[in-house]
């Protein structure tokens, strides 16, 4: 069954595929869609070859920033980014993750200077055992993938 | 180094410690130099540390430089929300070069980047304080010759230790075999471990401080604080199990040194002072020097 079929196809806009089914919450919430003033197609549990469930949202008239491309890398790295003109695939992006990841995310450490003053969260990406932790510019301390929150 | 900021252990190259620690031994020899003379260094202390800041203002004092400051942020703009972007970017204004205590992590890394004068991170939270790991480091290489493979043996806290645990991130460039002895509820971070497995560098483990000491060229002993156990209880039983005592010494290796970043309450017994083997009021002489040569080095004077 091809996926694409299940969820209404939009004209121009935005296609993020290949999202593991168990991500799509925290991406709904990561990029803001309750923000989104055009129409947003979300699908989920669909059948996929790759993870048995998958999930895709699908965004009318709307390209997604590099932040917002940073953020879906952080959640799911194996996420897939599809531009859409004219209901054709003009563009094709395996997300990818920065080395740093500025602002959007809150450092887990309480003590940080980040949580206390006005400052920007700004966090190396490194990665062990498969895993990303995000390491913070000022406290030193790591945000593990699991623990990574979204300042709004 | 000139103008450059010391906020962590890992902002210097292993050439810069050496610059740092040849330095210091030359303002051993020769301690009164008044290389800062034309200079004001602020010294301020969001937090007291006494023994912290008289080092510090003792090495700017002994360059013929001037101090201005606090010792605690009560009595300070702070007090009244002032914020740390508007106190460093005031001060910085005044003074030349900026040493900083701060109970919040990543306090000194953040004043560094509004600052366009260099600051000393002098402690933030259980992050850095990386000039007492640079005076283990002379005190090391002082005692012992070398900084190369040596084996050390860290006693006490070593999963809150700060100072242990920049020890280990500095020492673990030079090849050494490192014994952990400490309570299991208060034993070395794994991610700390984690590091030296990458490195390939040997560690073992121990419960009790035992005649495994024989072998060790540097005991570095750290309280093990009361607050830090969650059952008054469990305190009680492993109190007085990390004690070092004059007699448990004696078969101990000639050239040991045994290290304490003080205040020591205590887990070094009053009858180790006498031994030779007690360095650690030495080591907080060795503080001294080596500030002077940070300072000087990041005031470009030398």
């Amino acid at each position: 069954m091809k996926s694409e079929l299940t969820v209404k196809a939009i004209e121009n806009g935005t296609v993020i595929d290949h999202i593991q089914a168990e991500n799509l919450y925290k991406i709904i919430s990561i990029i803001g869609i309750e923000n989104i003033d055009t129409e947003v197609f979300i699908g989920n549990n669909l059948d996929s070859k790759k993870y048995g469930k998958k999930a895709i949202i699908k965004i009318a008239d709307k390209f997604p920033s590099m932040d917002d491309v940073n953020k879906i890398a952080l959640i799911d790295p194996n996420a897939v980014i599809n531009i859409i003109k004219d209901y054709k695939v003009v563009d094709k992006q395996q997300v990818e993750l920065p080395n740093t990841i500025k602002k959007f995310v809150k450092c887990i450490n309480p003590k940080c200077i980040t949580n206390h003053d006005d400052v920007e969260t700004d966090f190396k990406v490194v990665k062990k055992d498969g895993k990303i932790g995000l390491k913070c510019y000022y406290c030193e301390k790591v945000t593990g993938q699991n623990n990574i929150e979204v300042i709004k | 180094m000139k103008n450059k900021s010391l906020i962590s252990i890992n902002d210097f190259s292993k050439e810069e410690y050496f610059k740092i620690l040849d330095l210091a031994e030359e303002f051993q020899k020769n301690p009164n130099q008044k290389l800062l003379e034309n200079h004001v260094v602020a010294s301020l202390f969001f937090e007291p540390s006494t023994r912290t800041r008289l080092s510090f203002e003792t090495a700017v004092q002994r360059l013929g430089g001037r101090v201005i400051g606090f010792s605690e942020a009560s009595s300070t703009s702070v007090s009244k929300g002032e914020s740390l972007k508007d106190t460093i970017l005031t001060v910085s204004r005044y003074a030349d070069l900026i040493i900083m205590r701060h109970p919040i992590e990543g306090s000194a890394r953040h004043a560094s980047v509004v600052s366009d004068k260099p600051i000393i991170n002098a402690g933030d939270g259980s992050n850095q304080h990386p000039t007492q790991c640079l005076l283990d480091l002379y005190s090391i290489r002082k005692t012992q010759g070398t900084l190369e493979n040596l084996n050390l043996f860290l006693v006490g806290d070593l999963k809150y230790g700060r100072t242990v645990h920049s020890l280990l991130q500095a020492m673990a460039q030079f090849n050494p075999v490192f014994n952990f002895v400490s309570p299991p509820s208060l034993r070395m971070p794994q991610e700390y471990k984690d590091h030296l497995d990458e490195l390939g560098i040997k560690y073992y483990e121990h419960d009790q401080l035992d005649e495994n000491i024989n072998h060790a060229d540097i005991i570095y002993v750290t309280r093990v604080q009361k607050e830090r156990f969650s059952d008054p209880m469990d305190y009680e039983k492993v109190k007085n199990a990390y004690i070092l005592k004059n007699k448990m010494l004696e078969n101990t290796k000639p050239n040991l040194k045994i290290l304490h970043p003080l205040p020591r309450v205590n887990e070094i017994n009053t009858d180790v002072d006498t031994n030779e083997k007690a360095y650690y009021f030495d080591q907080a002489e060795n503080g001294v020097y080596t500030r002077m040569a940070i300072m000087a080095l990041m005031l470009g004077i030398k």
